[in-house]
């Protein structure tokens, strides 16, 4: 036991004081934030009345439940009563939600402590936390380059050890692809899993709230914490929660492990230096057949070329790393092909903004946050809209608006959604022959600050995530291994709809089996104690 | 787009947005290769339907708590500038 579950267990026992285990994470954070900028806010006040309220519950022999005493983050679009809430934009700059979030009453239910609010890409629209109107998070691990992204904060609070475990939110990968590229645990769970109330809505037939942990153990104790119904959420699925940590020991035998040949695919360039430099491309090596299931019969060759382009080798190689660990575990590994994931990104991007362009339209002067006054209410409106939001967002609004359009709907939105039931098709077709498909989770390492001003370029870091997204279906990101210049690289599990258990089986599996990762170098970290618990 | 989304910009911004989006719009084109008549569209990933609840009051959100956030209330409303007519 190590992280949260340690923390979590000798609170309850009592060997360690709630209050003391914040004031370790606290210091953390108060020397080492100021580089590293994962927090919008840090609620240490709030923070240490909370902690000391578990003490108070264990000192009286009642329950201070499965989380007690254990620091959590909060992605800054999650709603804390009282506590600002500004989606890292000036929009709602000083906004004090009236309710709490789901997930936050959850986690504060079960024990643990809130200690901040975390940075993330404005309205979680990037891939970077480069588009946050409050600065940039940086990566603990090189703090010249980005952490990923939306939730980048939450992933670096995690990595730089300032809490050992937060929430986020992911739409397009925003929970997945900073996990991977921050070295941590990070969870999708299948949508309606888990209560979207009070998460401030980007595209709600996609966004989903997950945890980050430092390993499987306490992502899974997390995820059964925040699942379940919820009757303030719609789309909230009316099913039992299992008792995920015990799916963590189950072991792989006879589990059947599908790659997915179009996201497997190094980059050529990357291939040439390989062969150049002696080594070899990591499919060669491998005795795995390419599956031959091709199930909307696509031809995926001339349309994937171009999301090939950005597939980093050692990513790649990592992934077959992987495969071959779960292999030498007793599962029985082979190719799947699942075409339409190479139309992904392109739907995503049509249905997100799509979606971005109605929920973002409440943001008027009118309800919260800035107002410009103007001299009627449109202009107010405009004039609102034009100070509150950043670039990436009024494009993604504007694209949207585009979609949705009288004369262009069919062609992009309607267009968009029919790709959408194509992947869910594929991935259906996919899971009738194994039971959890594995792929990298970003096609890249941590990249540096401005690396990818490109749209486009930007997106494509969303190629491997977004597939599930359009599904539906859970999945995550586990460390495995290093890449280029010793960064993390992240393997993603997937699973079919309410599959968690599964697929948490194959993760810590592959924990088991993943090469060692050194924790990020933060100046003055070999003073600290207490928070890498 | 601008003016649908009641988005201010200047020639400048309109520029670069024209370009950003164009951008987007051209990998859009490559879903024109194919034969999606036969595909129904996906609106929602899980098949829910009818989702009722009991129809039991709850507690509902502190009325002052909200407009206690809002830019501009009075007399328990939000208010905004004139919405009709001459603003005077």
């Amino acid at each position: 036991m190590k992280g949260a579950s340690l923390i979590a267990h000798d609170v309850r026992t009592g060997a360690r004081r709630a209050t003391d285990v914040l004031q370790d994470f606290l210091s953390r954070v108060e020397a080492h934030d100021g580089d590293v900028h994962a927090f919008n806010t840090v609620t240490a006040e709030q923070a240490r009345a909370a902690a000391a309220a578990i003490d108070a519950a264990v000192d009286e022999g009642r329950d201070p439940g499965l989380l007690a005493g254990v620091p959590v983050a909060f992605k800054d679009n999650l709603c804390t009563r009282g506590v600002a809430t500004t989606c890292s934009s000036r929009m709602l700059e000083g906004w004090q939600p009236p309710y709490d979030a789901t997930v936050v009453q959850a986690m504060t239910a079960a024990g643990a402590v809130m200690i901040g609010k975390t940075n993330l890409d404005e309205f979680a629209m990037g891939s970077s936390t480069e588009h946050s109107a409050f600065g940039p998070t940086r990566n603990p691990y090189d703090l010249t380059r980005v952490p990923g992204g939306s939730s980048g904060g939450s992933a670096a609070a995690v990595a730089a050890g300032f809490a050992p475990l937060a929430l986020g939110s992911d739409t397009g990968g925003s929970i997945r692809q900073p996990a991977s590229l921050c070295g941590i645990v990070g969870i999708k769970p299948t949508y309606g899993r888990v209560s979207r109330y009070g998460l401030v809505a980007f595209a709600s037939s996609f966004d989903q709230i997950g945890p980050f942990a430092t390993d499987v153990a306490d992502a899974a104790l997390a995820l059964g914490v925040i699942s379940g119904h919820d009757p303030a959420d719609s789309t909230s699925i009316p099913a039992a929660v299992p008792d995920y940590t015990s799916a963590l020991d189950r072991g792989v035998e006879g589990l059947r492990v599908g790659i997915v040949s179009e996201l497997a695919v190094a980059s050529a360039e990357g291939q040439a230096a390989r062969a150049r430099s002696g080594g070899c491309h990591p499919a060669a090596g491998t005795s795995w057949g390419d599956g031959g299931n091709t199930p909307s019969g696509y031809d995926i060759s001339a349309e994937a070329a171009w999301l090939r382009d950005g597939f980093d080798p050692e990513v790649v190689e990592r992934l077959y790393g992987a495969a071959d660990a779960l292999a030498a575990a007793g599962a029985t590994v082979d190719h799947v092909s699942v075409p339409a994931v190479a139309y992904g990104l392109t739907a995503y991007y049509l249905i997100a903004p799509a979606e971005a362009s109605s929920n973002l339209a409440r943001y008027d002067g009118t309800r919260y946050g800035l107002r410009v006054e103007g001299a009627d209410v449109t202009e107010m409106n405009r004039l609102t809209r034009r100070a509150g939001f950043g670039d990436e967002v009024k494009a993604r609004i504007m694209l949207g608006t585009f979609a949705l359009s009288a004369g262009y709907y069919d062609a992009y939105y309607g267009k968009a959604q029919r790709v959408r039931m194509l992947t869910r098709r594929d991935f259906d077709a996919a899971y009738a022959d194994f039971d959890v498909l594995l792929s990298p989770t970003s096609p890249c390492v941590a990249f540096r600050f401005g690396e990818r001003a490109d749209p486009m370029t930007m997106y494509r870091c969303d190629t491997c995530t977004i597939p599930s997204n359009l599904s539906g279906d859970p999945a995550m990101s586990v460390p495995f291994g290093t890449g280029a210049e010793g960064l993390p690289v992240g393997v993603q599990v997937m699973a079919p709809a309410l599959g968690e258990e599964t697929m948490l089986t194959v993760a810590a599996a592959l924990e088991r089996a993943a090469p060692p990762l050194s924790k990020p170098l933060l100046a003055g970290v070999a003073g600290s104690t207490g928070a890498q618990t | 787009m601008a003016r649908l989304a009641r988005i201010e910009l200047t020639a400048d911004e309109i520029e670069h947005y024209t370009g950003h989006l164009g951008r987007v719009l051209e990998h859009a084109r490559e879903l024109d290769d194919l034969d999606l008549a036969d595909v129904p569209p996906l609106a929602h990933p899980y098949p829910l339907r009818n989702v009722f609840r009991d129809d039991v009051a709850g507690s509902p959100v502190d009325r002052d708590e909200v407009l206690s956030q809002a830019p501009a209330a009075s007399d328990g409303q939000f208010e905004v500038p004139p919405v009709l007519g001459d603003p005077s």
